[in-house]
């Protein structure tokens, strides 16, 4: 297999605050990797790294062709400005911007392509609606649907199944599998270990630094992964006081 | 007194009215568009920020070459380029919030402006300067109020789609690879707007036709484009009928214009179609009283 994007010794500071330190690592063409870790770990600001969004502060992000490739990003639908005064098939147009600017013409076949992405998210019938008269569900359909009509060989996805609920999490888990089959490399952020242990076959831990990364069941065996990883694990034992009222019926 | 004595007369009469009327027009047709964009991204106090830091430029360009209308366009760009350069230091470098950097910024424009003023200038200049004078606009003034609405419609179409996307979902511009020079291109068109306005509103309301009309007209429409073009309709509006009144009523004719503008803008945050006060009544009424979840 060969690399799709190559880290290396990515590090990004905010002023005084290390986001990343040193991560290094592998990205496969075709490969569908899971990028966990707790909250504030960094995972999202090295999908904006690999996406272009911030520049790292130190370290090289190697691409298999020179100039980069195409990239479709899907940022945290709490970056997006949904009273924004937009269409939903505007929004999917606008997954045109990349390849062909300012001033690219808008022509039938965007129109169409674009149609065609609101077909495959279930949103035929919300072409014409603001994005601020649709449900956090419906949102991050249009959203995909974007990415779908960007047609981009590395798929970047941030958090992309966070507050939306099951039968639309399983309607775009089927589209990134679509994805894989065809040969993309989709590199998603997400929390839900079931959804990583599922479908997921590789998956990179991230807590500032990488803590590991490689196929997710490798991952799971060395604990990397747990479902067993819960508050008691994160708190040290001699942090946690004793319940008083079993103290007080001990003495 | 007849209706068209009324509403034309003073227009066909008085050369100075339609030079001011001129500058208002063409003003608002480069500057509605700016701040539209600038509202959508959250960014009015901003702006209101920015349109006085270009104060102690404009005051120092006065003090060196006088009421010239270049040199004072020269330092009031040097001033809010540098400033607003600044602001991203002092955000970036420091663990200051970003409205204390503008608030800080503001008061120092202002009130570095006025005591570089009061160095040569007389009261005259200083008011001059701080509400401007709208009947005082002449030939040289409208020329570059012209040039600067005409270079702003001529780079708005290269940005228009960068801005709309910067609006509602800027990591998706940054990630496209396209979107560098959106910004700059952008923010460099709104401070020679700021200018062009202080030439006939001055530095405390040159914001008033560019981002009043845009606050207002999203209560009214639902799409960017129509947006933006009523925000343009109600500063022709405001122009006009603030032009008319300041002339019958014997007031200052900048601050009526920006009165009736804001007048506008009120109304329409009360009575608008979409999002306003009184929308707002109506959807309680007919939802009904709320009531508490039973325990």
């Amino acid at each position: 297999m060969k690399p799709a994007l190559t880290l290396q010794n990515i590090s990004v500071h905010y002023g005084a605050r290390h986001a990343l330190q040193n991560v290094s690592g592998v990205f496969y063409q075709g490969s569908l990797t899971a990028v966990a870790g707790p909250n504030g770990s960094g995972k999202s600001t090295l999908l904006k790294a690999i996406a272009g969004v911030i520049a790292p502060t130190s370290g090289h992000i190697i691409f298999a062709t020179d100039p980069r490739p195409a990239i479709a990003y899907l940022p945290q639908a709490a970056h997006v400005q949904r009273d924004f005064p937009i269409t939903v098939a505007e929004v999917v147009l606008t997954g045109f911007y990349p390849s062909i600017g300012e001033t690219g013409k808008i022509g039938r076949a965007q129109h169409e392509a674009a149609q065609k992405a609101l077909h495959a998210v279930g949103l035929s019938d919300y072409a014409k609606s603001l994005i601020g008269e649709l449900s956090g569900g419906q949102f991050q359909r249009a959203l995909f649907a974007r990415l779908i009509v960007q047609d981009a060989p590395i798929i970047l996805l941030d958090e992309p199944f966070t507050a939306i609920d099951a039968e639309t999490t399983a309607r775009l888990i089927r589209l990134l599998l679509d994805w894989h089959k065809e040969g993309r490399t989709v590199i998603c952020v997400l929390h839900d270990l079931l959804l990583i242990k599922k479908y997921f076959p590789d998956s990179m831990v991230l807590h500032g630094k990488c803590l590991g990364s490689g196929h997710t069941h490798k991952m799971f065996e060395n604990k990397l992964l747990s479902f067993d990883l819960d508050m008691a694990e994160l708190i040290p034992a001699d942090e946690i006081d004793p319940p008083t009222h079993v103290s007080a019926h001990d003495s | 007194m007849t209706l068209s004595a009324l509403l034309f007369e003073p227009f066909e009469k008085f050369a100075f009215l339609q030079r001011a009327l001129a500058a208002c027009l063409v003003l608002s047709v480069g500057g509605a568009p700016l701040g539209f964009f600038m509202n959508q991204r959250r960014m009015a106090l901003v702006s209101d920020a920015m349109s006085h830091a270009i104060f102690p430029g404009v005051a120092i360009a006065f003090l060196i070459a006088g009421l010239n209308v270049w040199s004072l366009t020269l330092g009031g760009l040097a001033a809010g380029i540098l400033i607003a350069l600044f602001s991203v230091f002092l955000s970036r470098t420091s663990q200051i919030k970003e409205d204390g950097v503008f608030t800080l910024l503001f008061l120092l424009s202002l009130t570095s402006g006025t005591l570089l003023l009061s160095l040569k200038g007389s009261t005259i200049d200083l008011l001059h300067m701080l509400f401007g004078d709208i009947l005082a606009i002449d030939r040289d003034a409208l020329i570059f109020i012209v040039s600067v609405t005409l270079m702003t419609l001529s780079i708005l179409p290269f940005i228009y789609r960068g801005l709309i996307l910067d609006c509602f979902d800027p990591d998706f511009l940054s990630a496209s690879g396209r979107g560098k020079s959106v910004r700059p291109l952008f923010f460099v068109l709104f401070v020679v707007n700021l200018v062009a306005a202080f030439q006939a509103l001055g530095t405390l309301m040159a914001l008033g036709l560019i981002l009043l009309p845009a606050i207002a007209s999203p209560f009214w429409t639902r799409r960017v484009p129509t947006s933006i073009a009523l925000g343009i309709g109600l500063a022709w509006l405001s122009s006009y009928v603030g032009l008319l009144i300041s002339y019958h009523a014997n007031t200052p004719s900048g601050p009526m214009v920006v009165l009736v503008c804001g007048i506008l803008c009120l109304a329409s945050v009360l009575l608008g179609r979409r999002g306003s006060v009184l929308v707002f009544f109506r959807q309680t009424r007919r939802r009904g009283p709320t009531t508490g979840a039973s325990p």
